[in-house]
Protein backbone atom coordinates (compact mmCIF):
# COMPACT_ATOMS: atom_id res chain seq x y z
CA UNK A 1 0.00 0.00 0.00
CA UNK A 2 1.18 3.39 -0.66
CA UNK A 3 0.12 6.19 1.54
CA UNK A 4 0.51 9.80 0.49
CA UNK A 5 -0.67 13.10 3.03
CA UNK A 6 -1.39 16.23 1.94
CA UNK A 7 -0.74 19.18 3.89
CA UNK A 8 -1.75 22.50 2.84
CA UNK A 9 -3.73 25.86 3.79
CA UNK A 10 -7.69 25.77 3.84
CA UNK A 11 -8.71 27.14 0.60
CA UNK A 12 -5.08 25.82 -1.56
CA UNK A 13 -7.46 22.70 -2.37
CA UNK A 14 -5.19 19.54 -0.45
CA UNK A 15 -8.57 18.09 -0.23
CA UNK A 16 -8.79 18.63 -3.69
CA UNK A 17 -5.54 16.91 -4.50
CA UNK A 18 -6.28 13.85 -2.36
CA UNK A 19 -9.74 13.55 -3.89
CA UNK A 20 -8.12 13.60 -7.73
CA UNK A 21 -4.91 11.51 -6.35
CA UNK A 22 -7.40 9.18 -5.72
CA UNK A 23 -9.59 9.28 -8.83
CA UNK A 24 -6.29 9.21 -11.57
CA UNK A 25 -4.78 5.72 -9.34
CA UNK A 26 -8.41 4.31 -9.89
CA UNK A 27 -8.33 5.41 -13.83
CA UNK A 28 -4.64 3.71 -14.28
CA UNK A 29 -6.49 0.79 -12.46
CA UNK A 30 -5.23 0.80 -8.89
CA UNK A 31 -7.70 0.94 -5.79
CA UNK A 32 -7.89 4.36 -4.06
CA UNK A 33 -9.06 5.84 -0.70
CA UNK A 34 -9.04 9.64 -0.43
CA UNK A 35 -9.96 11.49 2.65
CA UNK A 36 -9.74 14.96 4.49
CA UNK A 37 -8.38 15.25 7.72
CA UNK A 38 -10.72 15.73 10.58
CA UNK A 39 -9.62 18.90 11.73
CA UNK A 40 -11.25 22.59 11.33
CA UNK A 41 -11.82 23.21 8.08
CA UNK A 42 -11.81 27.42 7.46
CA UNK A 43 -9.38 29.53 4.87
CA UNK A 44 -5.66 29.59 5.90
CA UNK A 45 -5.81 27.22 8.42
CA UNK A 46 -3.58 24.03 8.36
CA UNK A 47 -5.27 21.01 6.77
CA UNK A 48 -4.69 17.55 5.93
CA UNK A 49 -5.82 15.03 3.41
CA UNK A 50 -4.41 11.84 2.92
CA UNK A 51 -4.78 9.15 -0.06
CA UNK A 52 -3.87 5.74 -0.07
CA UNK A 53 -3.05 3.72 -3.45
CA UNK A 54 -2.67 -0.67 -3.09
CA UNK A 55 -3.43 -3.08 -5.56
CA UNK A 56 -6.39 -5.15 -3.29
CA UNK A 57 -9.40 -3.12 -1.40
CA UNK A 58 -8.41 -0.77 1.43
CA UNK A 59 -10.11 -0.96 4.58
CA UNK A 60 -7.85 0.85 6.61
CA UNK A 61 -9.55 4.07 7.76
CA UNK A 62 -7.20 5.23 10.21
CA UNK A 63 -5.44 8.26 9.22
CA UNK A 64 -2.01 7.94 7.16
CA UNK A 65 0.91 8.25 10.09
CA UNK A 66 3.53 6.65 8.15
CA UNK A 67 3.51 8.15 4.90
CA UNK A 68 5.36 7.17 1.36
CA UNK A 69 4.97 10.73 0.35
CA UNK A 70 4.19 13.93 1.93
CA UNK A 71 2.60 17.15 -0.48
CA UNK A 72 3.10 20.24 0.92
CA UNK A 73 1.03 22.92 -0.82
CA UNK A 74 2.25 25.94 1.16
CA UNK A 75 5.91 26.17 2.55
CA UNK A 76 5.19 28.60 5.66
CA UNK A 77 3.80 25.34 6.73
CA UNK A 78 7.43 23.51 7.02
CA UNK A 79 7.78 25.78 10.27
CA UNK A 80 3.89 25.53 11.52
CA UNK A 81 3.16 21.92 11.46
CA UNK A 82 5.52 18.56 11.80
CA UNK A 83 4.96 18.12 8.07
CA UNK A 84 7.36 15.35 8.02
CA UNK A 85 6.08 13.63 10.97
CA UNK A 86 5.91 9.55 10.90
CA UNK A 87 7.99 10.02 7.20
CA UNK A 88 8.89 6.44 5.79
CA UNK A 89 12.61 6.35 5.41
CA UNK A 90 13.18 6.42 1.69
CA UNK A 91 9.95 8.20 1.47
CA UNK A 92 9.62 11.49 -0.82
CA UNK A 93 8.34 14.84 -0.18
CA UNK A 94 7.29 17.42 -2.34
CA UNK A 95 7.75 21.32 -2.19
CA UNK A 96 5.67 23.81 -3.17
CA UNK A 97 8.52 26.43 -3.28
CA UNK A 98 10.23 28.67 -5.51
CA UNK A 99 13.27 28.29 -3.97
CA UNK A 100 15.64 25.32 -4.27
CA UNK A 101 15.90 22.60 -1.44
CA UNK A 102 18.78 23.75 -0.49
CA UNK A 103 17.64 27.33 0.51
CA UNK A 104 14.37 25.69 3.25
CA UNK A 105 17.06 24.30 6.35
CA UNK A 106 15.50 20.88 5.92
CA UNK A 107 19.43 19.62 6.30
CA UNK A 108 18.05 16.96 8.49
CA UNK A 109 15.84 15.39 6.20
CA UNK A 110 18.10 15.78 3.31
CA UNK A 111 21.67 15.27 4.68
CA UNK A 112 20.68 12.04 6.50
CA UNK A 113 19.39 10.81 3.09
CA UNK A 114 16.02 9.89 4.90
CA UNK A 115 14.03 11.33 1.81
CA UNK A 116 13.72 12.51 -1.25
CA UNK A 117 12.95 16.24 -1.79
CA UNK A 118 11.82 17.87 -4.29
CA UNK A 119 11.15 21.63 -4.93
CA UNK A 120 8.03 22.76 -7.53
CA UNK A 121 7.38 26.37 -8.32
CA UNK A 122 3.68 24.99 -7.80
CA UNK A 123 2.05 28.58 -7.35
CA UNK A 124 3.93 30.34 -10.00
CA UNK A 125 3.33 27.85 -12.87
CA UNK A 126 -0.90 27.96 -11.65
CA UNK A 127 -0.78 31.93 -11.88
CA UNK A 128 1.14 31.61 -15.28
CA UNK A 129 -1.56 28.47 -16.77
CA UNK A 130 -4.84 30.24 -14.80
CA UNK A 131 -4.31 32.92 -13.54
CA UNK A 132 -5.18 32.07 -9.86
CA UNK A 133 -2.89 30.53 -6.91
CA UNK A 134 -3.90 27.38 -6.60
CA UNK A 135 -1.16 25.11 -6.82
CA UNK A 136 -2.92 21.60 -5.75
CA UNK A 137 -3.55 20.24 -9.18
CA UNK A 138 -0.12 21.30 -10.27
CA UNK A 139 1.57 19.43 -7.82
CA UNK A 140 -0.10 15.90 -8.92
CA UNK A 141 1.53 16.21 -12.03
CA UNK A 142 5.23 16.75 -9.74
CA UNK A 143 3.82 13.87 -7.92
CA UNK A 144 3.32 11.45 -10.78
CA UNK A 145 6.67 12.94 -11.55
CA UNK A 146 8.84 12.21 -8.69
CA UNK A 147 6.99 9.27 -7.46
CA UNK A 148 6.05 7.01 -10.86
CA UNK A 149 3.22 5.79 -8.50
CA UNK A 150 0.36 7.47 -10.62
CA UNK A 151 0.79 8.06 -14.40
CA UNK A 152 0.42 11.99 -15.68
CA UNK A 153 -1.78 11.28 -18.09
CA UNK A 154 -4.12 10.00 -15.66
CA UNK A 155 -3.30 13.29 -13.25
CA UNK A 156 -4.49 15.14 -16.63
CA UNK A 157 -7.56 12.98 -17.36
CA UNK A 158 -9.02 13.56 -13.46
CA UNK A 159 -7.92 17.62 -13.48
CA UNK A 160 -10.05 17.53 -17.01
CA UNK A 161 -12.81 15.32 -15.90
CA UNK A 162 -12.89 17.68 -12.26
CA UNK A 163 -13.02 21.06 -14.16
CA UNK A 164 -14.99 21.89 -16.87
CA UNK A 165 -13.60 23.53 -20.38
CA UNK A 166 -10.65 25.36 -20.44
CA UNK A 167 -9.95 25.66 -16.98
CA UNK A 168 -9.79 21.90 -16.80
CA UNK A 169 -7.35 21.94 -19.80
CA UNK A 170 -5.23 24.49 -18.25
CA UNK A 171 -4.80 22.64 -14.82
CA UNK A 172 -3.88 19.33 -17.09
CA UNK A 173 -1.05 21.62 -18.63
CA UNK A 174 0.36 23.45 -15.67
CA UNK A 175 0.45 19.72 -13.85
CA UNK A 176 2.28 18.46 -16.83
CA UNK A 177 4.68 21.83 -16.66
CA UNK A 178 5.36 20.55 -13.03
CA UNK A 179 5.86 16.73 -14.29
CA UNK A 180 8.60 17.76 -16.95
CA UNK A 181 10.56 20.32 -14.79
CA UNK A 182 10.70 17.57 -11.38
CA UNK A 183 11.66 14.81 -14.39
CA UNK A 184 14.66 17.27 -15.42
CA UNK A 185 15.89 18.26 -12.10
CA UNK A 186 16.05 14.61 -11.06
CA UNK A 187 17.57 13.61 -14.76
CA UNK A 188 20.31 16.59 -13.56
CA UNK A 189 20.69 15.07 -10.42
CA UNK A 190 21.37 11.80 -11.26
CA UNK A 191 23.76 13.37 -13.83
CA UNK A 192 21.50 12.07 -16.52
CA UNK B 1 -18.81 -1.08 -13.24
CA UNK B 2 -16.48 0.46 -10.49
CA UNK B 3 -16.55 4.01 -10.22
CA UNK B 4 -14.51 6.25 -8.35
CA UNK B 5 -16.75 8.42 -6.56
CA UNK B 6 -17.07 10.38 -2.98
CA UNK B 7 -19.89 8.40 -0.49
CA UNK B 8 -22.14 11.36 -0.25
CA UNK B 9 -22.15 11.26 -4.52
CA UNK B 10 -22.26 7.16 -4.58
CA UNK B 11 -25.62 7.44 -2.07
CA UNK B 12 -27.05 10.41 -3.70
CA UNK B 13 -27.14 8.41 -7.03
CA UNK B 14 -28.30 5.31 -5.54
CA UNK B 15 -31.67 7.15 -3.69
CA UNK B 16 -32.10 8.47 -7.29
CA UNK B 17 -32.24 4.96 -8.79
CA UNK B 18 -34.88 4.21 -6.30
CA UNK B 19 -37.02 6.73 -7.91
CA UNK B 20 -38.21 9.07 -4.87
CA UNK B 21 -41.25 11.01 -5.60
CA UNK B 22 -40.62 13.77 -2.90
CA UNK B 23 -37.04 14.61 -1.32
CA UNK B 24 -37.18 17.14 1.70
CA UNK B 25 -34.21 18.26 3.59
CA UNK B 26 -32.47 20.43 5.66
CA UNK B 27 -28.88 21.26 5.51
CA UNK B 28 -26.48 20.31 8.27
CA UNK B 29 -22.50 18.82 8.29
CA UNK B 30 -21.64 16.20 7.21
CA UNK B 31 -24.93 15.09 5.39
CA UNK B 32 -25.53 17.98 3.08
CA UNK B 33 -23.22 16.76 0.16
CA UNK B 34 -25.89 14.05 -0.26
CA UNK B 35 -28.81 16.30 -0.42
CA UNK B 36 -27.11 19.07 -2.45
CA UNK B 37 -26.17 15.85 -5.00
CA UNK B 38 -30.05 15.23 -5.34
CA UNK B 39 -31.55 18.34 -5.40
CA UNK B 40 -28.92 18.96 -8.62
CA UNK B 41 -30.77 15.86 -10.08
CA UNK B 42 -34.14 17.50 -9.45
CA UNK B 43 -33.36 20.89 -10.93
CA UNK B 44 -31.30 19.48 -14.15
CA UNK B 45 -34.36 17.23 -14.35
CA UNK B 46 -32.63 13.76 -14.35
CA UNK B 47 -34.52 12.78 -11.37
CA UNK B 48 -38.01 12.64 -12.79
CA UNK B 49 -40.96 12.99 -11.81
CA UNK B 50 -39.37 14.14 -7.92
CA UNK B 51 -40.39 16.83 -5.58
CA UNK B 52 -37.40 18.81 -3.87
CA UNK B 53 -39.31 20.73 -0.89
CA UNK B 54 -36.54 23.41 0.94
CA UNK B 55 -38.06 23.42 4.20
CA UNK B 56 -36.67 25.84 7.40
CA UNK B 57 -35.36 22.58 10.04
CA UNK B 58 -35.30 19.34 10.39
CA UNK B 59 -38.72 19.14 12.20
CA UNK B 60 -40.16 20.21 9.11
CA UNK B 61 -38.10 18.23 6.76
CA UNK B 62 -38.90 14.94 8.49
CA UNK B 63 -42.84 16.46 9.00
CA UNK B 64 -43.21 16.71 4.86
CA UNK B 65 -41.45 13.89 4.70
CA UNK B 66 -44.14 11.78 6.88
CA UNK B 67 -47.21 14.10 4.76
CA UNK B 68 -45.81 12.55 1.34
CA UNK B 69 -45.46 9.17 2.44
CA UNK B 70 -49.02 9.50 3.59
CA UNK B 71 -50.25 10.44 0.51
CA UNK B 72 -48.66 7.60 -1.14
CA UNK B 73 -45.17 9.50 -2.35
CA UNK B 74 -42.30 7.34 -2.12
CA UNK B 75 -39.91 10.04 0.49
CA UNK B 76 -36.22 10.27 1.23
CA UNK B 77 -34.79 13.16 3.74
CA UNK B 78 -31.15 13.00 5.00
CA UNK B 79 -29.94 14.68 8.82
CA UNK B 80 -27.57 14.05 11.36
CA UNK B 81 -26.56 15.37 14.39
CA UNK B 82 -28.78 17.86 16.14
CA UNK B 83 -30.70 17.37 13.07
CA UNK B 84 -31.67 14.29 13.92
CA UNK B 85 -32.61 15.03 17.59
CA UNK B 86 -34.52 18.14 16.06
CA UNK B 87 -36.43 15.46 14.42
CA UNK B 88 -37.18 13.44 17.51
CA UNK B 89 -41.09 13.94 18.16
CA UNK B 90 -41.51 13.39 14.35
CA UNK B 91 -39.48 10.28 14.21
CA UNK B 92 -41.81 8.48 16.15
CA UNK B 93 -44.57 9.48 14.74
CA UNK B 94 -43.44 8.33 11.08
CA UNK B 95 -42.61 5.06 12.78
CA UNK B 96 -45.98 4.72 14.42
CA UNK B 97 -48.04 5.57 10.90
CA UNK B 98 -46.23 2.82 9.58
CA UNK B 99 -44.69 5.22 7.24
CA UNK B 100 -41.96 3.40 4.41
CA UNK B 101 -39.89 6.77 5.04
CA UNK B 102 -36.01 6.24 4.14
CA UNK B 103 -33.39 8.45 5.71
CA UNK B 104 -29.80 8.75 5.67
CA UNK B 105 -28.27 9.81 9.22
CA UNK B 106 -24.28 10.94 8.26
CA UNK B 107 -23.42 10.04 11.57
CA UNK B 108 -21.89 13.13 13.90
CA UNK B 109 -21.34 13.37 17.57
CA UNK B 110 -23.88 15.75 19.49
CA UNK B 111 -23.29 18.95 21.24
CA UNK B 112 -22.49 20.69 23.68
CA UNK B 113 -19.51 20.93 23.17
CA UNK B 114 -20.08 21.47 19.57
CA UNK B 115 -18.52 19.13 17.21
CA UNK B 116 -19.28 18.46 13.51
CA UNK B 117 -17.31 14.59 13.62
CA UNK B 118 -17.74 11.11 13.60
CA UNK B 119 -19.49 8.42 15.98
CA UNK B 120 -22.82 7.50 16.88
CA UNK B 121 -24.36 9.32 19.05
CA UNK B 122 -26.82 10.65 16.83
CA UNK B 123 -28.73 7.97 15.63
CA UNK B 124 -28.03 5.45 19.05
CA UNK B 125 -30.00 8.42 20.80
CA UNK B 126 -32.74 7.75 18.93
CA UNK B 127 -32.67 3.90 19.28
CA UNK B 128 -36.15 3.32 20.38
CA UNK B 129 -38.11 5.65 18.14
CA UNK B 130 -39.81 2.24 16.06
CA UNK B 131 -37.40 2.97 12.98
CA UNK B 132 -35.12 0.16 11.57
CA UNK B 133 -31.71 1.36 12.09
CA UNK B 134 -29.16 -0.02 9.30
CA UNK B 135 -24.88 0.43 9.35
CA UNK B 136 -23.11 0.80 6.63
CA UNK B 137 -19.31 -0.64 7.21
CA UNK B 138 -18.52 1.33 3.62
CA UNK B 139 -19.71 2.81 0.68
CA UNK B 140 -20.09 -0.21 -1.41
CA UNK B 141 -22.67 -1.18 1.68
CA UNK B 142 -24.24 2.37 1.91
CA UNK B 143 -24.96 2.37 -1.51
CA UNK B 144 -26.50 -1.06 -1.21
CA UNK B 145 -28.37 -0.57 1.96
CA UNK B 146 -30.46 2.39 0.63
CA UNK B 147 -31.21 0.38 -2.23
CA UNK B 148 -32.39 -2.28 -0.17
CA UNK B 149 -34.20 -0.02 2.59
CA UNK B 150 -36.77 1.49 0.23
CA UNK B 151 -37.61 -2.33 -0.28
CA UNK B 152 -37.45 -3.57 3.32
CA UNK B 153 -39.30 -0.38 4.72
CA UNK B 154 -42.17 -0.88 1.92
CA UNK B 155 -42.34 -4.16 2.66
CA UNK B 156 -42.72 -3.88 6.05
CA UNK B 157 -44.22 -0.30 6.48
CA UNK B 158 -41.49 0.74 8.81
CA UNK B 159 -39.59 3.61 8.22
CA UNK B 160 -35.38 2.93 7.31
CA UNK B 161 -32.65 4.60 8.97
CA UNK B 162 -29.27 4.26 7.15
CA UNK B 163 -26.40 4.99 9.29
CA UNK B 164 -23.27 5.74 7.35
CA UNK B 165 -20.37 7.49 9.03
CA UNK B 166 -20.28 11.23 8.42
CA UNK B 167 -16.48 12.28 6.84
CA UNK B 168 -15.32 8.49 7.31
CA UNK B 169 -17.50 7.64 4.98
CA UNK B 170 -19.60 10.92 3.18
CA UNK B 171 -16.30 12.26 2.80
CA UNK B 172 -14.11 9.39 1.23
CA UNK B 173 -13.34 8.62 -1.80
CA UNK B 174 -13.23 4.88 -2.91
CA UNK B 175 -14.82 2.74 -5.76
CA UNK B 176 -17.62 2.05 -5.48
CA UNK B 177 -20.30 -0.26 -8.00
CA UNK B 178 -23.59 1.47 -8.29
CA UNK B 179 -26.89 -1.12 -9.18
CA UNK B 180 -27.91 -0.26 -12.59
CA UNK B 181 -31.25 1.57 -13.32
CA UNK B 182 -32.62 -1.26 -14.93
CA UNK B 183 -31.40 -3.43 -11.55
CA UNK B 184 -32.63 -1.19 -9.13
CA UNK B 185 -35.84 -1.23 -11.24
CA UNK B 186 -36.52 -4.74 -11.14
CA UNK B 187 -35.70 -5.32 -7.59
CA UNK B 188 -37.95 -2.28 -6.62
CA UNK B 189 -41.35 -2.02 -7.61
CA UNK B 190 -43.17 1.29 -7.34
CA UNK B 191 -44.84 1.66 -4.37
CA UNK B 192 -48.21 0.24 -3.15
CA UNK B 193 -48.92 2.06 -0.21
CA UNK B 194 -51.39 0.32 2.19
CA UNK B 195 -53.38 3.06 2.82
CA UNK B 196 -53.08 6.94 1.61
CA UNK B 197 -54.34 10.20 2.56
CA UNK B 198 -56.97 11.35 -0.05
CA UNK B 199 -59.38 13.78 -0.19
CA UNK B 200 -61.86 11.81 -2.26
CA UNK B 201 -62.19 8.88 -0.13
CA UNK B 202 -61.29 10.61 3.36
CA UNK B 203 -59.76 8.41 6.23
CA UNK B 204 -57.86 9.12 9.42
CA UNK B 205 -54.48 8.06 10.06
CA UNK B 206 -52.92 8.23 13.69
CA UNK B 207 -56.09 8.90 15.29
CA UNK B 208 -55.78 8.61 19.50
CA UNK B 209 -55.65 5.74 21.07
CA UNK B 210 -56.43 5.15 24.69
CA UNK B 211 -55.59 2.63 27.41
CA UNK B 212 -57.57 -0.33 26.11
CA UNK B 213 -55.77 -1.04 23.22
CA UNK B 214 -52.45 1.48 23.56
CA UNK B 215 -49.74 -1.79 24.91
CA UNK B 216 -51.35 -3.73 21.54
CA UNK B 217 -50.37 -1.39 19.12
CA UNK B 218 -46.94 -0.88 20.91
CA UNK B 219 -46.62 -4.65 21.07
CA UNK B 220 -47.46 -4.94 17.05
CA UNK B 221 -45.12 -2.43 17.00
CA UNK B 222 -42.32 -5.02 18.01
CA UNK B 223 -43.90 -7.38 16.24
CA UNK B 224 -43.19 -5.44 13.15
CA UNK B 225 -39.24 -5.53 13.82
CA UNK B 226 -39.23 -8.96 14.70
CA UNK B 227 -40.48 -9.83 11.36
CA UNK B 228 -38.00 -7.48 9.87
CA UNK B 229 -35.40 -9.87 11.33
CA UNK B 230 -36.34 -12.56 8.51
CA UNK B 231 -37.37 -9.64 5.84
CA UNK B 232 -34.14 -8.25 5.97
CA UNK B 233 -32.07 -10.94 4.76
CA UNK B 234 -34.64 -12.08 2.34
CA UNK B 235 -34.49 -8.51 0.42
CA UNK B 236 -30.64 -8.75 0.90
CA UNK B 237 -30.69 -12.39 -1.11
CA UNK B 238 -32.49 -10.94 -3.83
CA UNK B 239 -30.75 -8.21 -4.31
CA UNK B 240 -27.75 -9.93 -4.05
CA UNK B 241 -28.73 -12.22 -6.88
CA UNK B 242 -29.76 -9.36 -8.77
CA UNK B 243 -26.58 -7.00 -8.54
CA UNK B 244 -24.65 -10.48 -8.50
CA UNK B 245 -22.97 -9.14 -4.99
CA UNK B 246 -23.83 -10.03 -1.16
CA UNK B 247 -27.28 -8.42 -0.04
CA UNK B 248 -27.37 -7.33 3.14
CA UNK B 249 -27.70 -9.68 6.21
CA UNK B 250 -28.21 -8.84 9.99
CA UNK B 251 -24.60 -9.39 10.83
CA UNK B 252 -21.37 -9.81 9.26
CA UNK B 253 -18.80 -12.51 10.55
CA UNK B 254 -15.43 -11.79 9.83
CA UNK B 255 -13.26 -15.24 11.25
CA UNK B 256 -15.68 -15.33 14.01
CA UNK B 257 -16.14 -19.03 14.01
CA UNK B 258 -13.72 -21.00 16.19
CA UNK B 259 -12.12 -17.00 17.60
CA UNK B 260 -11.90 -17.15 21.46
CA UNK B 261 -12.24 -13.56 21.44
CA UNK B 262 -14.65 -11.55 19.61
CA UNK B 263 -14.77 -8.31 18.89
CA UNK B 264 -18.26 -6.37 17.79
CA UNK B 265 -18.80 -3.24 16.37
CA UNK B 266 -20.74 -1.35 13.72
CA UNK B 267 -19.97 1.00 11.04
CA UNK B 268 -16.53 2.23 9.70
CA UNK B 269 -14.34 1.07 12.16
CA UNK B 270 -15.20 -2.56 11.25
CA UNK B 271 -12.88 -2.18 8.29
CA UNK B 272 -9.63 -1.37 10.51
CA UNK B 273 -10.61 -3.84 13.16
CA UNK B 274 -10.17 -6.22 10.03
CA UNK B 275 -6.49 -5.06 9.01
CA UNK B 276 -5.89 -5.13 12.59
CA UNK B 277 -7.58 -8.60 12.76
CA UNK B 278 -5.82 -10.12 10.15
CA UNK B 279 -2.62 -9.16 11.82
CA UNK B 280 -3.01 -10.76 15.15
CA UNK B 281 -4.50 -14.06 13.47
CA UNK B 282 -1.09 -13.86 11.09
CA UNK B 283 0.80 -13.97 14.83
CA UNK B 284 -1.31 -16.87 15.91
CA UNK B 285 -4.34 -14.97 17.84
CA UNK B 286 -7.23 -16.20 17.80
CA UNK B 287 -9.68 -13.48 17.23
CA UNK B 288 -12.52 -12.83 14.68
CA UNK B 289 -14.82 -9.43 14.61
CA UNK B 290 -19.12 -9.51 14.01
CA UNK B 291 -20.28 -6.43 12.23
CA UNK B 292 -23.39 -5.21 13.31
CA UNK B 293 -24.99 -4.42 10.25
CA UNK B 294 -29.11 -4.75 11.70
CA UNK B 295 -29.13 -2.56 14.77
CA UNK B 296 -32.59 -2.52 15.07
CA UNK B 297 -34.06 -4.83 15.08
CA UNK B 298 -31.45 -6.15 17.14
CA UNK B 299 -30.26 -9.60 15.55
CA UNK B 300 -29.88 -11.99 18.98
CA UNK B 301 -30.09 -15.33 17.64
CA UNK B 302 -27.24 -13.94 14.54
CA UNK B 303 -25.14 -12.41 17.14
CA UNK B 304 -25.13 -15.75 19.49
CA UNK B 305 -24.65 -18.19 16.67
CA UNK B 306 -21.64 -16.16 15.60
CA UNK B 307 -20.51 -15.91 18.73
CA UNK B 308 -21.04 -19.85 19.84
CA UNK B 309 -17.53 -20.95 20.87
CA UNK B 310 -16.40 -17.50 22.00
CA UNK B 311 -14.55 -17.00 25.43
CA UNK B 312 -14.90 -13.25 25.54
CA UNK B 313 -16.65 -10.56 23.10
CA UNK B 314 -15.24 -6.60 23.11
CA UNK B 315 -18.22 -4.29 22.18
CA UNK B 316 -16.54 -1.35 20.53
CA UNK B 317 -18.76 1.22 20.66
CA UNK B 318 -18.88 4.77 19.08
CA UNK B 319 -21.20 6.74 21.86
CA UNK B 320 -21.82 6.84 25.06
CA UNK B 321 -24.43 6.70 27.83
CA UNK B 322 -23.33 9.34 30.63
CA UNK B 323 -24.20 7.37 33.98
CA UNK B 324 -24.33 3.65 32.79
CA UNK B 325 -21.82 3.79 29.82
CA UNK B 326 -22.93 0.72 27.30
CA UNK B 327 -25.84 1.32 24.72
CA UNK B 328 -24.77 -1.87 22.37
CA UNK B 329 -23.53 -3.67 24.71
CA UNK B 330 -26.56 -3.82 26.55
CA UNK B 331 -28.01 -5.81 23.84
CA UNK B 332 -25.21 -8.14 23.05
CA UNK B 333 -25.57 -8.72 27.19
CA UNK B 334 -28.76 -10.00 26.54
CA UNK B 335 -28.29 -12.01 23.52
CA UNK B 336 -25.66 -13.34 25.12
CA UNK B 337 -27.16 -14.23 28.11
CA UNK B 338 -26.73 -17.15 30.20
CA UNK B 339 -23.71 -18.22 27.75
CA UNK B 340 -21.01 -17.76 30.21
CA UNK B 341 -19.07 -15.24 27.49
CA UNK B 342 -17.37 -12.04 29.69
CA UNK B 343 -18.25 -8.79 27.91
CA UNK B 344 -16.82 -6.07 28.44
CA UNK B 345 -17.27 -1.84 26.40
CA UNK B 346 -14.80 0.31 24.79
CA UNK B 347 -15.88 3.37 23.67
CA UNK B 348 -13.98 4.45 20.66
CA UNK B 349 -13.91 7.15 18.34
CA UNK B 350 -16.13 10.15 19.91
CA UNK B 351 -16.52 13.20 18.30
CA UNK B 352 -14.15 11.92 15.32
CA UNK B 353 -11.11 11.13 17.57
CA UNK B 354 -9.39 8.35 14.87
CA UNK B 355 -9.70 4.70 15.95
CA UNK B 356 -6.33 3.34 14.77
CA UNK B 357 -4.81 -0.15 14.65
CA UNK B 358 -2.21 0.04 17.76
CA UNK B 359 -4.94 1.16 19.72
CA UNK B 360 -7.51 -2.09 18.74
CA UNK B 361 -4.25 -4.47 19.53
CA UNK B 362 -3.88 -3.27 22.13
CA UNK B 363 -7.54 -3.40 23.05
CA UNK B 364 -7.62 -6.98 21.88
CA UNK B 365 -4.54 -8.12 23.42
CA UNK B 366 -5.71 -6.68 27.18
CA UNK B 367 -8.59 -8.54 26.83
CA UNK B 368 -7.04 -11.99 25.58
CA UNK B 369 -5.17 -11.42 28.63
CA UNK B 370 -8.31 -10.56 30.40
CA UNK B 371 -6.74 -7.31 31.77
CA UNK B 372 -9.33 -5.11 29.53
CA UNK B 373 -11.74 -3.46 32.42
CA UNK B 374 -15.47 -4.13 31.64
CA UNK B 375 -15.70 -0.47 30.71
CA UNK B 376 -12.60 1.19 29.07
CA UNK B 377 -12.31 4.50 26.92
CA UNK B 378 -9.68 3.69 23.96
CA UNK B 379 -6.79 6.07 24.01
CA UNK B 380 -8.13 8.21 26.72
CA UNK B 381 -5.52 11.32 27.59
CA UNK B 382 -5.34 10.29 31.30
CA UNK B 383 -3.17 13.29 32.28
CA UNK B 384 -6.14 15.49 31.36
CA UNK B 385 -8.16 14.31 32.91
CA UNK B 386 -6.59 14.43 35.99
CA UNK B 387 -5.88 17.75 35.50
CA UNK B 388 -9.43 18.54 35.31
CA UNK B 389 -10.44 16.83 37.92
CA UNK B 390 -8.08 18.38 40.68
CA UNK B 391 -9.21 21.86 39.16
CA UNK B 392 -12.72 20.86 39.86
CA UNK B 393 -12.17 19.22 43.40
CA UNK B 394 -10.01 21.88 44.34
CA UNK B 395 -12.13 24.29 46.88
CA UNK B 396 -13.51 27.20 46.03
CA UNK B 397 -11.58 30.39 47.05
CA UNK B 398 -8.26 28.75 46.91
CA UNK B 399 -4.76 30.33 45.96
CA UNK B 400 -4.86 32.06 42.51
Amino acid sequence: MYEVRIHGRGGQGAVTAAELLSVAAFDAGSTAQAFPSFGSERAGAPVVAFCRIDDRPIRLREPVVTPDAVIILDPTLLHAVDVFQGLKPGGVVLINSAHPVADLGLTELTDEGRAGVVCVSATEIALRHFGRPLPNGVMLGGFAALTGVVPIADIERALRDRFAGPIGEKNAAAAREAFDSVQISHQEAAGV
Amino acid sequence: MFEQLEGSVAVAKAVARCRPEVVCAYPITPQTHIVEGLSRMVWDGSLAPCEFINVESEFAALSVAIGASATGARAYTATASQGLLYMAEALYNAAGLGLPIVMTVANRAIGAPINIWNDHSDSMSQRDCGWLQLFAEDNQQAVDLHVQAFRIAEELSLPVMVCMDGFVLTHAFEQVELPTADQVDEFLPSYQPRQVLDPQAPVSIGAMVGPEAFTEVRYLAHVGHQRALSVIPEIGSRYGSIVGRPGVSLVSPYFSAGADTVVIALGSVLGTLKDTVDGLRADGHRVGVLGITSYRPFPAAAVRAATDGARRVVVVERSLAPGGGETVTTDVRSALAGSGVEISTVIAGLGGRPIIRTSLRAMITAAEGDALEPLTFLDLDRDAIAAVLTSTSAPTGGTR
